[in-house]
């Protein structure tokens, strides 16, 4: 479980200090983006708790997860469709469950 | 087995942890940078223009300055007497200085209080007073009147020559003396009718009085120069 903080403070530190900077156009992808994120990382916890973690299984759920979450929000935007909100709906839902596997597994394991 | 004991597949999601990390921090500072962003922008710009303005002001009234100065040299003492005619010098001689205020006095209730404050047509009724009494020039709070002058109120202030200025007023008038004080006292003159309302004149006669010149500018976009004709409706081209 260290490893992915670390991870994690990494990233803010990178994020910090790179000049990257997102124009709003794409604040809708970026949000989807950032969702499919958080789902991978609880869905891998969960799974990891369940010692059911398979790597192929997780980083290929998170590259594809991602791109198709892009590719709705990019077909709803040109349709004039809110695609959006069911990748959104998905997502919020997927984490608050693997979230919630995840407390059972903390509060049934704890001596 | 603890939470933290989690070891399979730790690498990955410490991968996939640190592009949240990222992502989160970058779009952190783009939103803050954002809201930043725009108002001080937006400020940064007006204050750019302002500048630019000023200067582009700036300069036009050294161009100004300047062929003043050089159409003065050219004309001699023709040119002189018709800049004292455009109200273009500095005056002084005997005359008036008119000091007004707003009323002291408090409204009644149910009394509109616009009747106790100073308005355009309180400073017209004096000045055409001093005109017709033979004043030769008049200046309100230090701005010269000409025949474009205009005197209006501008919210809870009196444009003159599209200067603005707050009560009290002064008005400064050139002529005799005591006739232009006299038209202003005269019994039901405009000195009584709005000393009913509490706004006093305080009428000073003077020597010296000093009226300074027009420093505004001659809007000249529509009228053309013609011939004189005898009031019939002809344009010349």
């Amino acid at each position: 479980m260290i490893l992915p903080a670390v991870g994690f403070l990494v990233g803010l530190v990178l994020g910090t200090y790179s000049p990257v900077i997102i124009p709003a156009v794409y604040a809708k992808f970026f949000s989807v983006a950032f969702l499919s994120t958080l789902d991978s990382v609880f869905g891998g916890l969960k799974a990891a708790s369940a010692d059911k973690f398979d790597n192929a299984v997780f980083i290929s759920g998170f590259f594809v997860n991602a791109l198709l979450a892009a590719f709705l929000v990019y077909v709803g935007d040109r349709l004039g469709i809110d695609l959006y909100y069911a990748v959104l709906l998905v997502f919020g839902f997927r984490i608050f469950k693997n979230m919630a596997v995840l407390r059972r597994y903390v509060l049934k394991k704890q001596p | 087995m603890r939470l933290k004991d989690i070891k399979q597949g730790s690498v990955s999601i410490a991968c996939v942890c640190m592009v949240l990390g990222f992502m989160l921090a970058v779009q952190f500072r783009t939103t803050e940078t954002m809201k930043a962003g725009v108002r001080y922008q937006r400020a940064e710009e007006l204050a750019d223009r302002l500048i630019e303005t000023e200067k582009e002001r700036d300069n036009l009234k050294k161009e100004l300055e300047n062929l003043r100065q050089t159409g003065e040299g050219d004309m001699g003492k023709e040119n002189e007497k018709l800049r004292l005619k455009a109200a273009l010098t500095p005056l002084v001689g005997e005359g008036v200085i008119v000091r007004m205020d707003d009323s002291g006095k408090k409204s009644k209730p149910g009394e509109n209080p616009n009747l106790y404050v100073i308005h355009d047509d309180d400073l017209l009724r004096v000045i055409n007073e001093l005109r017709a009494a033979g004043a030769e020039a008049v200046a309100v709070n230090g701005q010269r009147l000409i025949g474009t002058s205009e005197i209006r109120c501008a919210g809870p202030t009196v444009s003159v020559n599209n200067v603005r200025s707050a009560a009290p007023f002064e008005i400064c008038a050139i002529g005799k003396k005591d006739t232009l004080e006299n038209a202003l006292k005269m019994r039901g003159g405009v000195a009584e009718t709005l000393n009913v309302w509490g706004i006093a004149l305080d009428i000073t006669a003077d020597d010296n009085v000093y009226i300074p010149p027009y420093k505004g500018v001659w809007r000249n976009e529509y009228a053309r120069q013609t011939t004189e004709t005898d009031g019939k409706k002809e344009i010349t081209k």
